[in-house]
């Protein structure tokens, strides 16, 4: 059955092959054999040779070139598959899988590939995969094919079209027939109809193709190549202006999800600084304590419940907000306490904790990045359509930011500790005098505001560095957010964060992201001297001394 | 009230830094029998992360040399000093490291403006300083040598690869870097080089972000952009330091492969690539003079006893510690040759010296203060390694002035007479 689909792919010049089956044999070997030549361009002939021979065989052998795992053995300059088995390797023929021995390293030398080989492996086990019956599979091999425009593969595709069933991988074998149409077929009508096909589908990689087509149409303006011409451009028209849509939504996104990190960064402030009115220098540290207890739960998930590791991030958020809180108050109980009223004193004091807790970590964990590890459901991105992705983790980031400013104003509106804290902040006199223990609200304030910029570091390990420097970069741009929208208002946070992160994303492709972050500031600076309280002032009685 | 708040965070860090210092700094021997090492390289502040591992290199290398006898009979000893990642605080050390602790050779500093700002005091003192780090060239001076690599043998070889047939007959260039003096005179001369091979001004796309820059997503959606003319595109990046972790991930994340946009870094190496996944990464590329994948005895021997000396198994050696390596070897040879560690004697006796490279092949000190050393270019691995894909047969001699900026091609750097100078256009005797 397989050697008569074989057979259906790749046409009647390999029937041959079949019939007998030495010849075959013998074929493959010398063409795997081909894989051990030095030049990558060579190589990747070898490869497409080898994937053309449509061998079942091949496919193992070019996942196995892919992966790294073939290599020359140095006694006798055989191809063979090599399994790591702690130093030693066991091997076997790639053809027919027969075990050969085991060899050391230092007795194999390993096939070596480069981008130009991958590239042919891909298109090569493209041609193998269409028949695959995993719809995934199939899929990436017509897109394979798209890319790598191989003309011979034309006959199969249309075939294809006719009888592929799965409404997913169709429109991906259309398109790829399409290119290839387009590209290679000499029948005008064909060519303008796949044009037309292309058209629907949109895409980047449809408007290199369009345009590579466009200035390779040769030979005299006949009436056929100018209605081609004049179908390419329309086409490369339409993809364009679809495209420039696209690029608007992205930065738009763009703009949200990077309001969204300033938002997680500053939010813990909002309330440090925007409630109590201590200048904490030391904020970003606490962001980075969370970074840091996220690589731990990560990695000792990783040695004890390695089934776990995906959900580590999960359970790493309320450890987060436990570990940077607990530090959160004890630097309040230890140092803060005791200046308050003095914001100067207080802007050093917090300054040098702050270099005293990067060296702690510096010291305890090393001054090298750590590695946070994304887990699964947050890795690649989510493609609407050909031309327009989001990230996975950056949406994860938006939603978490809003979670954690809901949780944030729930704890400040809604709680009995919340009703004091505002209490406290409005009018600490008259708090005091109503038996509200405002020294206990204050640590708990902190400590509040240390664990909220505790989860963000978890949310920050997915996209910047675990290091002691991490919540450096952080602290200039949550002062800006914070003073921006409002001291002591986290409506005033959100939209400082929201204006912010939008106006920077819109401005970057126009003036580079140098000039881009100055502009912001030199706004910022303007606004704070026509409006110095911020967007959102907080009306009456404000934070005392 | 910014202004307030950065100079007081500066004073602080200085008197922090200093406190720290003095308790790192060995208490100062004045015995005649002992040679001073002095050790110029960031412990605390954004460098750490990289230079650490280079102040270990040279006190593993000095161990060594102890356990093995010592040099002209006495014991080495090492004086280190942390200059916080603050580039004027580079200065303020050197002088002290010379003047105070009278150290006969300095090795240290990493980026380009720490080397810039310690050149003055090396100078004025006439004490030698090697620098272990690749870099933008345009310099040589009489005090300074080079182990790390000039643009000719980094950026150039790695261009003309990938404009090669095996490289993929790159088209269409994305220059793209870190603000400050290395990326900027680096892609000065990779854009001279491109237009002299016929590449057009539409073809490069040049952009600057600054350090520590964390979000990715505009360049990153530019840069598919712009490879989606329908013209082979590749990603020339000189990013330096934490910048690059989230420039990576935002690659994987919207799923720019190296089959497609390939992208070649010159200051990422096997240390930057420890903090991250690289399975999305296989195949983006690096230009370096070293990778830790190179199989070779000396090599081998050398990840060995760097295990060994940080016990800890899991660390990578890199490129900027085989040039510390490289540096201290020939250091220690010219002494030996010279018979003194007097600054004047060991220089004459640097040039012409020979040291087996950790890859293969002898690398030789120019009369320049460069080094002839092979150039290596390899693609990221799915287990964090980097391995060769191409390199170059012989050694390739570092040009202190590049060919391909019209102005420096003239110049010559040759401390040997008759030039005796570190640019000049016509001999000074």
């Amino acid at each position: 059955m397989r050697i008569l689909k074989t057979a259906l792919l790749l046409g009647l010049l390999f029937v041959f092959a079949e019939a007998e089956q030495p010849v075959h044999a013998e074929t493959l070997q010398e063409l795997t054999s081909a894989l051990s030549v030095k030049s990558y361009s060579k190589k990747a002939v070898a490869v497409k040779k080898l994937a053309a021979s449509g061998a079942e065989e091949a496919g193992v052998i070019l996942h196995a070139l892919m992966d790294g795992a073939l290599f020359t053995r140095k006694t006798d300059g055989k191809i063979v598959l090599g399994l790591k088995n702690e130093s030693i390797y066991s091997l076997s023929d790639p053809i027919n899988g027969s075990a050969l021995g085991q060899a050391k390293k230092s007795e194999l030398k390993k096939v070596k590939i480069n981008n130009k080989v991958r590239i042919a492996i891909r298109a090569g086990l493209g041609r193998l995969d269409l028949s695959h019956p995993d719809s995934e599979k199939r899929i990436s091999a017509a897109a394979a094919i798209f890319k790598s425009g191989d003309p011979s593969m034309l006959g199969v595709l249309l075939e294809l079209v006719k009888s592929e069933t799965d409404e997913d991988v169709l429109p991906a074998i259309v398109r790829a027939a399409a290119a290839l149409e387009l590209t290679h077929s000499l029948d005008i009508d064909a060519r303008i109809n796949a044009v037309a096909q292309l058209k629907s589908t949109g895409g980047p990689e449809v408007k290199a193709l369009l345009i590579k087509t466009l200035s390779n149409i040769q030979g005299p303006a006949t009436p056929e190549n100018l209605q081609l011409e004049s179908a390419l451009k329309g086409a490369l028209a339409d993809v364009e202006r679809q495209l420039e849509t696209y690029g608007l939504i992205e930065n738009l996104f763009q703009g949200v999800s990077l309001a969204s990190v300033l938002l997680l960064a500053a939010i813990g402030l909002a309330v440090t600084f925007g409630v109590m009115g201590v200048i904490n220098m030391a904020h970003g540290e606490m962001v980075m304590i969370g970074a840091y207890t996220t690589y731990v739960i990560q990695e000792t998930c990783r040695l004890y419940f390695p089934g776990f590791l995906d959900f580590s991030l999960i359970v790493a958020i309320p450890l987060a907000f436990a570990v940077a809180g607990t530090f959160g108050i004890l630097l309040e109980r230890s140092v803060i306490r005791f200046l308050y009223g003095r914001p100067l004193e207080t802007l050093l004091a917090t300054w040098g904790i702050s270099l005293i807790l990067q060296q702690l970590v510096r010291t305890i964990f090393g001054p090298t990045n750590k590695e946070v590890s994304t887990p699964g459901w947050l890795s690649g991105a989510w493609e609407v359509t050909s031309g327009l992705s989001f990230t996975y983790n950056r949406i994860a980031i938006i939603f978490f930011a809003l979670v954690v400013l809901f949780f944030l104003m729930m704890v400040l509106k809604r709680t009995l500790f919340g009703l004091q804290m505002r209490a406290v902040t409005q009018n600490r006199m008259m708090a005091r005098s109503m038996g509200i223990k405002s020294a206990r609200i204050d640590a708990m304030t902190f400590g509040l505001g240390s664990g909220v910029a505790g989860m963000a570091g978890v949310a920050l390990s997915q996209i910047d560095n675990v290091s002691p420097n991490l919540g450096q970069a952080y602290i200039i741009d949550s002062f800006m957010v914070v003073v921006f929208g409002g001291v002591g208002n986290l409506w005033g946070t959100l939209v400082g964060a929201g204006s912010l992160g939008i106006a920077n994303k819109f401005l970057e492709p126009y003036s580079g992201a140098v000039l881009a972050k100055i502009f912001v500031l030199v706004a910022i600076i303007l606004f704070i001297q026509k409006r110095p309280r911020g967007l959102f002032a907080l009306k009456g009685r404000s934070v005392e001394g | 009230m910014f202004n307030l708040k950065k100079a007081i965070g500066k004073l602080s860090t200085a008197a922090l830094v200093a406190a720290g210092a003095f308790g790192l700094a060995a208490p100062a021997v004045s015995a005649e029998d002992v040679i001073k090492v002095g050790v110029l390289h960031s412990l605390s502040g954004t460098m750490a992360i990289s230079e650490t591992t280079l102040k270990d290199s040279v006190l593993m290398m000095i161990d060594d040399l102890n356990k093995n006898g010592g040099l002209l009979g006495k014991k080495v000893e090492a004086v280190v000093v942390d200059p916080a990642s603050n580039w004027p605080l580079f200065a303020e050390k050197a002088r002290e490291l010379i003047e105070v602790d009278k150290v006969d050779v300095v090795f240290g500093c990493w980026t380009s403006v720490s080397r810039k700002s310690v050149l003055p005091v090396f100078e004025e003192l006439n004490s030698m300083l090697f620098y272990p780090v690749q870099y933008e060239g345009e310099e040589s001076s009489r005090n300074v040598f080079y182990t790390g690599a000039a643009p000719n043998q980094q950026a150039i070889p790695a261009v003309e690869y990938l404009m090669s047939e095996d490289g993929g007959d790159v088209k269409r260039w994305v220059l793209a870097g870190t603000d400050y003096v290395y990326p900027r005179t680096t892609n000065k001369i990779l854009e001279a080089f491109l237009k002299s091979k016929g590449v057009k001004d539409e073809d490069i796309m040049i952009n600057y972000t600054p350090f520590g820059h964390s979000d990715w997503q505009t360049i990153v959606s530019d840069i598919k952009k712009f490879g989606s003319e329908g013209k082979k595109t590749a990603v020339v990046s000189t990013i330096n330091g934490d910048a690059n972790v989230p420039f990576y991930k935002e690659l994987g994340n919207q799923g720019l492969k190296a089959s497609d946009i390939p992208v070649v870094a010159f200051s990422v190496g096997e240390e930057e690539l420890a903090g991250l996944d690289t399975k999305p990464l296989v195949g983006h590329l690096a230009a370096w003079n070293y990778f830790m994948s190179v199989e070779s005895p000396e090599n081998e021997a050398f990840i060995k006893k760097w295990k060994t000396f940080i016990g800890d198994d899991k660390r990578v050696t890199n490129d900027p510690m085989e040039a510390t390596y490289l540096g201290f070897k020939m250091w220690v040879q010219a002494v030996k040759q010279a018979g003194t560690t007097d600054v004047d004697a060991v220089r004459q006796a640097m040039y012409g010296q020979e040291v087996k490279n950790l890859t293969g092949g002898t690398a030789v000190m120019n009369t320049n203060h460069h080094l002839s050393k092979p150039v290596l270019i390899g693609e990221i691995q799915e287990d964090g390694q980097i391995e060769t894909v191409w390199n170059t047969e012989g050694l390739v001699k570092g040009d202190a002035w590049s060919n391909f900026i019209p102005e420096s091609a003239k110049l010559t750097a040759d401390w040997t007479y008759p030039f005796v100078c570190g640019g000049c256009e016509k001999p000074m005797f």
